[in-house]
């Protein structure tokens, strides 16, 4: 029995690296610090899914092949396209994002992160009009006012809360973990008092839930409190929503009005209507007031923002209100990104190719037109020729038009699960999991790079992803080398 | 491994004091050698060409967290600089912010053969040391930033320097750095909460020190532990109108550290703070003032920090500069605090000759070049790519060799701008000789770095053969032909391998990383306080935070011994 500290989590963006892992006959039998998400990856990742062999297409049929064979079959497939796509990257590690750039680059294809389908926009938008942002410990260190917007943490990002922003205690600003412990005692004995007054034991007419019309007409509660505060903005009051000091409920797809709507408010401008965005003005007066006032505050936001009406405009707004702000203030924003390491993807294909997705390299250097050069578009104008996915699963998630034209032409997956791509694929190759079964490198949200570890050897013949890539381009090479020497002689 | 025979070149080797005579140059299994085999060794026939020791750019960013954020934000910077991909070369971008790639090849190009990248926040470091294996043809080092880091300010307040001089040993040996940055010293930190330190004598909220004792502590420590180079300094107040006076104030505080005659600190893209005047409508050049003082003392060098006239991306660890410059130009922002550390930001920014600060900070920056009389105290930089990208450094050489070409360019800016610039007064034109100590010798001496910068015996045989024949030509007036020439090395040499030939790359390498391991006698003690304190001031566990030996592809290490 082996004890490893500081595991790096490979799920979500917040790359928890505090885990504890048991592992006992080259097994995972016990997660220390973990959130339940983390428990179930090291505790699941060896489950029925698992590819246990490379399988090549056969008479319409997966049927098991050697590794060499299947990796022989791949670049062959991808030596020969002429705009082939590859696509995912999101949950691998740097290294294999590093090789996935060269690959591409050899074959003149075009090299697509999910972030295409999630954090996108943001990056567009950073594009636009910059960010202003800092690393996760600035605001445990110092943030008194924390504003989740279109996001929920409790949910996607479990432990984000209580590492880096509300519940962590930082050199300037204190946890307020105790004042949530307060908050669900209270709502329990509310609970308990309510279930008594069902039970007949107090004769009280029943309390109804409170409506959005009659949210609209009560008065707005006032933000009075000490020390940190937490401001949730969502379409649906959301586990976060439930902890928070502050909820506003926006009319879905109308997070661009509030948004602009503070930012007239945080100049001193008066608003001449009542609501915006479904959210009566004074709530907004009374979010403006604590933004202004704060030391330093944050906006963390996520798909709710990114993917609703409006998306990189919302998100354009969003880091100009932070610009205004940091005028009065300290202010900054940051992203939720998802995958473990897509912000990794993003920095790698920067650093190479100058671009974070949708990079082009059919012309022999690298292009980049968001709507022409992404991943989605291209399947969607039908103009690919190949695709190769490694560590996502487009089948699973794009539109039923895309992910046709993606199963109509040769399909390379990459992964360890049998998943909806990898069903349609035409060659599939197994590959070790990492951060559990291989090391790496990741970059968590806020761009920290940080190692992950190998704890058990993976089942036997599987490679990493990273070595795969690289025996696809040594072979794509030699493929092309050899048409080479075949078109000299003739 | 091949022997080469660079025959009858003109040399500059300053430091060994070789003035364009000419002579052979030999090399033999990577480093400069007395004499080889002739028949066997490769010869290359320099008749008419002048040979020096290849490059050395003492502050250029070119990898890392901020460089990248800055190529992410800029697409429309790349667009206009596309790079093909061939059978020996990798695609990219280029212009202010390319590509590693793109990066390395273009200063191989040039004849350049290493180069420090100055701004390194400790917790991303391993982002830099990636990007600088993906930096192809050079030897590169970086600088961590430690100015405003939590422990130095802690044990500086205590005056406790030896454990000061410990842990910074610690961090430059964990994340693989070369040499002590300081950006805007008390200043970062203050920007925590969105402030800033104006004087040298401001006090840094909460922490009770001040930009003075940060520079003179870290100043002392950096000669406890016997590091190569002096603390690279990057003054408070930089980019205002008036601070050649806190400047001043700076290189004044300094002069306690000193000793002797040897250097104790560089001050950074000096331009930058040599501002004189109240605001931005009566601004002028500083450059008079300060370089009287450094030319009556010897514990200061620098680099210029030239501006360019072209669009480029400013981008520093000083938030609160890059805060001003946004709120200058309303252009599009990046703030990025480092937490425990430092801060940074990048804006894009476009110096334009009709635009009188502009054009005053490109005459501010020849004349400290050509005001200070030693030039081994002076070194051409633009301080890449806050003052324009490296690439533009031909343009410099021409302006320093040649009256004429500064001239021509002057008579082009902003008439104010040129009813102030001291350029008119200065005769001063710089020989070849000088121009190889601005651009590699004098570099390769402030670093420390034993075995670059020059061609004696033993040196690493990194060698740059440029077109020019200063027997033939008066480098003043054919000052084009000068330029075109220091754009387009004849030949590359790195490590005794011809890499350039003709300004092409014609073999790829990929260069060390050069980092310093500071053996201190009793070293830091890592226990489990020393963990808990770590996680209480970062976000990441201590047994992930250093730059692990994989993740340098070719590791350099240079061991240091310590005093303490």
């Amino acid at each position: 029995m082996v004890v490893v500290k500081s595991v790096t989590c490979p799920i979500c963006g917040s790359l928890c690296d505090d885990i504890e892992l048991t592992i006992e006959n080259n097994e995972v039998v016990k997660v220390k610090n973990g959130c339940a998400l983390c428990e179930s990856k090291f505790l699941g990742y060896k489950g029925e899914h698992r590819i246990k062999t490379p399988l090549i297409r056969k008479d319409g049929k997966l049927m098991p092949v050697s590794l060499d064979e299947a990796i022989h079959k791949a670049a062959e497939i991808l030596a020969n396209a002429n705009y082939p796509i590859l696509y995912g990257w999101s949950s691998t590690s740097c290294e294999a994002q590093r090789i996935g750039v060269e690959l591409a680059e050899e074959i003149g294809g075009v090299i697509d992160n999910t972030a295409v389908v999630c954090h996108g926009p943001s990056i567009l938008s950073v594009q636009e009009v910059g960010i202003p942002t800092c690393t996760l410990g600035q605001i445990r260190h110092r943030a008194d006012l924390i504003i989740y917007w279109g996001c929920d943490p409790w949910s996607a990002h479990p432990r984000h809360l209580e590492r880096y922003t509300a519940f962590t205690e930082g050199r300037f600003e204190k946890s307020d973990w105790k004042g949530y412990i307060q908050k669900v005692k209270a709502a329990a004995g509310k609970k308990k008092i309510e279930s008594a007054v069902r039970r007949g034991v107090v004769k009280r007419p029943k309390a109804q839930p409170m409506l959005q019309h009659e949210l609209v007409n009560a008065p707005p509660p006032t933000l009075m409190k000490e020390g940190r505060k937490l401001i949730v903005v969502d379409a649906r009051k959301s586990m976060t929503a439930e902890m928070a000091d502050y909820f506003i409920q926006v009319e879905p797809n109308k997070d661009y009005e509030v948004m602009q709507a503070i930012r007239a408010l945080i100049r001193d401008q008066e608003l001449d209507v009542d609501k915006v965005g479904g959210v009566p003005v004074e709530y907004l007066e009374e979010v403006a007031d604590a933004m202004v006032n704060c030391n330093f505050g944050v906006i963390f936001f996520g798909m709710g923002l990114t993917q609703t009406a409006g998306k990189f405009r919302n998100i354009e707004v969003a880091i100009s209100l932070i610009r205004d702000l940091n005028k009065r203030t300290k202010f900054v924003i940051m992203p939720m990104r998802g995958h473990f390491n897509v912000t990794g993807a993003n920095v790698v294909f920067t650093w190479q190719s100058g671009y974070p997705y949708g990079v082009d390299f059919s012309l022999g250097y690298p292009r980049y037109n968001p709507g022409e050069t992404t991943c989605m578009d291209i399947l969607l104008r039908g103009e690919s020729d190949a695709t190769l996915v490694i560590a996502a699963d487009p089948g699973a998630t794009f539109p039923r038009r895309a992910v046709e034209h993606m199963a109509k032409t040769p399909l390379i997956v990459i992964d360890p699960h049998m998943n909806a791509t990898a069903m349609l694929g035409d060659v599939v190759i197994p590959s070790a999991f990492v951060g559990i079964e291989s090391e790496g490198t990741a970059y968590r949200m806020d761009h920290v790079p940080l190692p992950l570890k190998k704890v058990v050897d993976p089942p036997k013949g599987l490679l990493s992803d990273e070595e795969i890539l690289r025996r696809i381009l040594e072979e794509v090479r030699a493929i092309k080398a050899k048409k080479m020497r075949e078109a000299e002689a003739a | 491994m091949t022997e080469l025979l660079i025959k009858n070149g003109f040399v500059f080797d300053p430091i060994n004091g070789i003035n364009g005579e000419k002579m052979d140059i030999a090399v033999k299994n990577g480093k400069i050698v007395k004499s080889v085999n002739e028949r066997k060794a490769k010869v290359i026939d320099a008749t008419g060409l002048t040979v020096m020791p290849g490059g050395v750019d003492i502050h250029t960013h070119i990898a890392g967290a901020e460089v990248n954020t800055g190529r992410l934000m800029r697409p429309e910077d790349h667009v206009k600089d596309v790079v093909r991909k061939t059978a020996l070369t990798r695609s990219g971008v280029g212009y202010s912010v390319p590509s590693t790639f793109v990066t390395g090849y273009r200063y191989s190009k040039m004849g350049y053969t290493m180069i420090m990248n100055p701004s390194m926040p400790p917790l991303e470091a391993k982002h830099t040391h990636e990007e600088l294996n993906d930096t192809p043809m050079l030897d590169k080092a970086t600088y961590p930033l430690l100015g405003d880091w939590w422990f130095v300010l802690e044990y500086l307040r205590k005056g406790d320097l030896t454990e000061c001089a410990r842990y910074v040993a610690w961090m430059i040996a964990t994340t693989k750095g070369y040499a002590i940055k300081i950006v805007n010293p008390g200043g970062l930190e203050s920007w925590g909460f969105g402030r800033n330190v104006r004087t040298i004598d401001d006090q840094v909220p909460y922490f009770g020190i001040t930009p003075r004792d940060i520079m003179c502590g870290l100043a002392k420590v950096n000669k406890m532990l016997n590091l190569p180079h002096t603390i690279h300094v990057h003054t408070n107040n930089l980019g205002l109108p008036g601070n050649y006076l806190t400047t001043l104030d700076t290189m004044r505080a300094l002069e306690s550290v000193a000793t002797g005659d040897k250097p104790v600190a560089h001050i950074t893209h000096l331009q930058f703070s040599s501002f004189a005047g109240n605001d931005w409508g009566t601004m002028r050049s500083g450059a008079e003032e300060i370089t009287k003082y450094i030319n009556a003392h010897n514990h200061l060098t620098f680099d210029m920090g030239q501006v360019i006239f072209t669009d480029t991306t400013t981008m520093t660890a000083d938030g609160p500069f890059e805060f001003t410059l946004y709120e200058l130009s309303g252009h599009k922002w990046v703030n990025s605090d480092v937490e425990t550390e430092t801060s940074g930001g990048i804006i894009p920014f476009h110096y334009k000759r009709n635009n009188a600060v502009n054009a005053t900070q490109w005459s501010i920056a020849l004349e400290l070049a050509l005001l200070v009389k030693d030039p081994w105290k002076m070194f051409l930089t633009t301080d890449h790519p806050n003052g324009g990208p490296f690439f533009a450094y031909p343009k410099i050489i021409a302006w320093l060799i040649s009256k004429r070409a500064r001239m021509a360019t002057l008579k082009k800016c902003h008439k104010k701008a040129q009813k102030l610039s001291l350029l008119p007064s200065i005769k001063r034109e710089f020989t070849l000789y000088d121009i190889a100590i601005v651009t590699r010798a004098g570099q390769a001496k402030a670093l420390g770095l034993k075995d670059k910068g020059h061609l004696g015996v033993g040196a690493d045989a990194d060698i740059a053969i440029y077109d020019i024949n200063p027997e033939k030509i008066d480098i003043a007036k054919k000052y084009k032909a000068v330029r075109r020439a220091f754009g387009s090395a004849a030949y590359t040499i790195k490590d005794g391998e011809i890499v350039v030939k003709d300004g092409e790359i014609v073999k790829h390498v990929d260069g060390r990383t050069i980092w310093l391991d500071v053996k201190t006698a009793e070293q830091v003690k890592v226990d489990e306080e020393m963990k808990r304190r770590f996680k209480e001031y970062w976000t990441v566990e201590y047994d992930n935070y250093p730059v692990f030996d994989h993740y340098v592809k070719v590791s350099c290490p240079l061991t240091i011994k310590a005093d303490v």
